[in-house]
């Protein structure tokens, strides 16, 4: 699609690019309404590759374990059920961890826990980092500096061990936990909206807003935002592995999700001492994050790749 | 141009097209561009090819090179260059023809030329890459192109970079780049549609002249009627990728046969009877203006009256855009007042209040980037109607039809997206969300200057409708002095951020002018094949008189 805007308009005069509406419909249907939008995006998923097919089954694999938790699996996550570390068999498909709990059970309470303070905490630092980020390039000027050197600061420090020195003198609990990685994290998001915002900013609808009086807020929500969306929902889904890893690795360090909450960052460390006998039990958390990573990854490759081809 | 020399070598065409057919790509589908275009051009001759935007000028350009942009495809017919057709050769034996048997000359010199590279380095790169001449020859045959081109200081202009020179200055430089081989055809792409009119009197004069000197065979392509009756020996009107009618140039210009041609030929003639004001809707007193230290505006003084036209006229730099943002508030003025209807205007735009800033709206010059491309024609209109007039529900939805039968669009357009509307209809939107509030003066921003003759001048008559319905004022800001012709009451001349001369139409219109007035007007092309040497005659005159 990169023929010129000459040729593009003339094609568009003929009518061959602009769908035309009959004037019949108009009569029957006086206020036409908007074209549906889940027939649209039923379109774009048939026209999707098999590997973002692939992701979205991952994906929707993954919420559906989340979501209905304690209706699929056979014990509570800290219930003690067998002996330590038992083998795979038919009572524990997995078998059992080193205080005896079901490993299956608590992979399955793993991904709602995970998953869960992952998708929380990785939208919480879009919020902040979107927010402030389209703050700063509509007003630009001291409010631009300001955040701009707020954020240069806090990602002079590196992440991680900035994120477990904050944890350890605050306490580890869940709500701790999200709030610093959100906030670590929005810095990154805070100078991707930051960048991408700025080139729609100079553009003359945007003025054209502000001469009809419109409120910084509705320029934002309304003239920016859906201009800048794609790279900010690529983004979301690369954030959103980052987030579960970090949090993954807090949990192997001792400062995550605290036990006997189920977790597959922690769930490595506890089990770590059956590597050493050759039993791959401890590396199914591992698996479990590799697996929904990868699955993730497809699905924003798609979608790049689709807003991307049809900017052409 | 009337050649008195006989042709050398004339035994066939230079240039030979048959039934050529260009296929575009959108969509996922191919559609015909050009559609069986035939073309014949001898030595020596210039060939001129009209046609508003679409027509497929610039695909037949490319076409007679050889090469089809990416998302073309020449899918039939023969271009035979010199009696072998260049479709069927190699790619290595095109490109040997191409810079130094067939040159191009693109629309924005700035976009062609290599802004790390020394201009004199990339004016001798075809010839030298070419094995056509050793380097000190080649350098010293492009200072030679330079001064043949009037270029200031031909010696030294080749060792400066693109960027420190000027736009017409470099569409000369690419001129002369394309010379440097002696091709035996240049294609000029609308090389001073860029320009504006007193830099392009310049640059069509020494193209002219160039090509006369050197007997070199030329394609100009332009939309601009009154240039190519400068350039050309005969005239393609060409449409929608089809041939609409075919003359030499002064045959043409005296009697077009068709009616399409005869409509591009009345674009012109549009005018507005002129009519004066008592009340003064916005007065601009002494205002100074500066972005950072960098002052813009001296002393401006502009009156508007309420119900009239007045245009701003300048080339570009002269502070006319600038003048508009301070009028609206994006740019604070240094010194000066300005009263809207008898009270002061806050200078800020914040300070403004809401039915304010309903009176004063713009409209601006590319409505591309004017329209949000992800909202909806029916929530682009609908949003001030909410905002201004608290309108909401089925009330809004029935204003929103209004204005869209207003700029003569209807009900199919509310739902569609900005870039599925053609630029004339993107620029009529642009006019209905500024008239959806009622305001009381629109500045309109070269508002005509972005789209082609036609739709220009629907777009002009248009507003000149509103304005007879609405009693709505107009601060048109312009380069273009047909369209001043066309829509002003009073016109204001700028230069140099300074107003040089002002007052009504026929008065500004009518000698004895101020100088730069006088420049101004005397650089607008006429539809007369003898214009262009007729005033650099003059001119000439004028300078040795002095």
């Amino acid at each position: 699609m990169s023929i010129n805007a000459d040729e593009f308009e003339m094609l568009a005069r003929e009518g061959v690019t602009t769908p035309t509406v009959e004037p019949s419909d108009v009569v029957t249907q006086p206020l036409p309404m908007r074209r549906g939008s889940v027939d649209a995006a039923w379109r774009a998923l048939k026209a999707a590759p098999l590997t973002a097919w692939f992701g979205l089954f991952v994906i929707a694999f993954y919420a559906a374990l989340a979501i209905f938790a304690p209706l699929i699996a056979p014990h509570a996550q800290s219930a003690v059920v067998g002996n330590q570390y038992e083998p795979w068999s038919a009572e524990f498909p997995f078998g059992t961890d080193q205080l005896g709990r079901d490993m299956l059970s608590r992979l399955i309470y793993g991904a709602r826990n995970t998953i869960g303070i992952a998708v929380m905490t990785t939208l919480l630092s879009f919020c902040i980092g979107g927010v402030l980020g389209l703050l700063a390039s509509i007003i630009g000027g001291w409010t631009d500096q300001l955040l701009g050197r707020a954020v240069d600061i806090l990602m002079a420090i590196p992440q991680l061990i900035f994120a477990l020195m904050l944890l350890s003198i605050v306490g580890s609990s869940i709500p701790n936990l999200i709030l610093i990685i959100a906030v670590l994290d929005s810095t990154r998001v805070f100078r991707l909206t930051r960048a991408v915002a700025m080139n729609v900013v100079v553009l003359d609808f945007v003025e054209a807003a502000r001469l009809q009086g419109e409120k910084l807020g509705w320029i934002m929500a309304r003239e920016i935002l859906p201009n800048i969306l794609p790279p900010l929902v690529a983004e979301f889904g690369l954030r959103f592995c980052f987030v579960f890893l970090t949090i993954s690795a807090l949990s192997f360090l001792g400062l995550g999700i605290q036990p006997p909450t189920a977790d597959w960052g922690s769930m490595v460390r506890e089990n770590a001492t059956l590597i050493a006998y050759g039993d791959v039990t401890p590396l199914l958390p591992a698996g479990c994050i590799a697996l929904l990573t990868v699955g993730v990854n497809f699905v924003v490759d798609w979608f790049l790749h689709k807003t991307s081809g049809l900017k052409e | 141009m009337a050649r008195s020399v006989p042709l050398p070598e004339a035994t066939g065409p230079l240039l030979d097209i048959k039934g050529l057919r260009i296929d575009g790509r959108s969509e996922d589908r191919w559609h015909e561009i050009v559609k069986g275009i035939d073309l014949t051009l001898r030595r020596g001759e210039v060939l001129g090819l009209i046609g508003e935007s679409g027509a497929g000028k610039s695909t037949i350009g490319l076409a007679a090179m050889g090469y089809a942009r990416p998302g073309c495809r020449i899918s039939a017919g023969v271009v035979l260059f010199n009696g072998t057709d260049i479709l069927k050769a190699s790619e290595a034996e095109r490109r040997r023809l191409w810079g130094s048997r067939i040159a191009y000359v693109a629309q924005s010199a700035a976009a062609s030329f290599n802004p790390a590279h020394k201009l004199l380095d990339q004016c001798v790169e075809a010839s030298i890459g070419h094995q056509i001449a050793a380097e000190e020859d080649a350098k010293r045959n492009a200072v030679d192109l330079f001064r043949r081109l009037r270029l200031p200081e031909p010696e030294q202009f080749g060792f400066r970079y693109p960027h420190q020179v000027s736009g017409g200055q470099l569409q000369r430089a690419m001129t002369a780049m394309a010379m440097s081989c002696r091709p035996d055809l240049i294609i000029f792409d609308e090389p001073t549609t860029a320009l504006d009119v007193t830099t392009q009197i310049e640059v069509l004069a020494a193209i002219k002249d160039i090509v006369r000197q050197f007997n070199t065979a030329a394609i100009y392509i332009s939309h601009d009627l009154a240039v190519v009756a400068q350039m050309a020996d005969r005239v393609m009107v060409l449409r929608y990728g089809e041939l609409v009618e075919e003359a030499p140039t002064r045959a043409m210009l005296s009697a077009p046969q068709k009616a399409y041609t005869k409509s591009l030929w009345a674009v012109r003639s549009l005018r507005k009877e002129e009519e004066t004001g008592d009340e003064i809707l916005l007065d601009v007193r002494g205002v100074d203006a500066s972005y950072g230290t960098l002052k813009v505006l001296h002393d401006i003084n502009v009156k508007v009256p309420r119900g009239r036209t007045v245009a701003v006229v300048g080339e570009s730099g002269s502070g006319k855009s600038t003048l508009a943002r301070v009028i609206t508030g994006l740019l604070p003025p240094r010194a000066g007042t300005i009263r809207f209807d008898g009270k002061p205007l806050p200078p800020r735009l914040k300070d403004r209040d809401k039915s304010l800033l309903r009176r004063i709206q713009m409209i601006y010059q590319m409505p591309d980037t004017a329209l949000n491309p992800r909202r909806r024609i029916r929530d682009i209109l609908g949003r001030p109607l909410k905002n201004h007039l608290g309108l909401s529900g089925a009330a809004r939805e029935k204003r929103t039809l209004e204005l869209l039968r207003m700029i003569e669009l209807d009900e199919r357009f509310l739902d569609r997206l900005p870039n599925e509307l053609s630029g004339g209809q993107k620029q009529r939107i642009c006019i209905a969300r500024a008239l959806a509030i009622d305001p009381e003066l629109i500045i309109c921003d070269e508002v005509t200057s972005a789209l082609d003759q036609l739709v220009a001048e629907e777009i002009l008559k248009l507003l000149l409708r509103l304005q007879k319905e609405l009693n709505v004022s107009y601060l048109y800001i312009t380069h273009d002095l047909a369209t001043v012709k066309a829509i002003a009451d009073e016109i204001v001349v700028m230069y140099q951020g300074r107003v040089v001369e002002s007052g009504a139409k026929s008065q500004v219109l009518a000698p004895p002018h101020h100088e730069y007035t006088e420049l101004l007007l005397s650089s607008v092309p006429e539809m007369d094949p003898d214009w262009l040497d007729g005033i650099l005659k003059k001119r000439e005159n004028a300078s040795l008189s002095a």
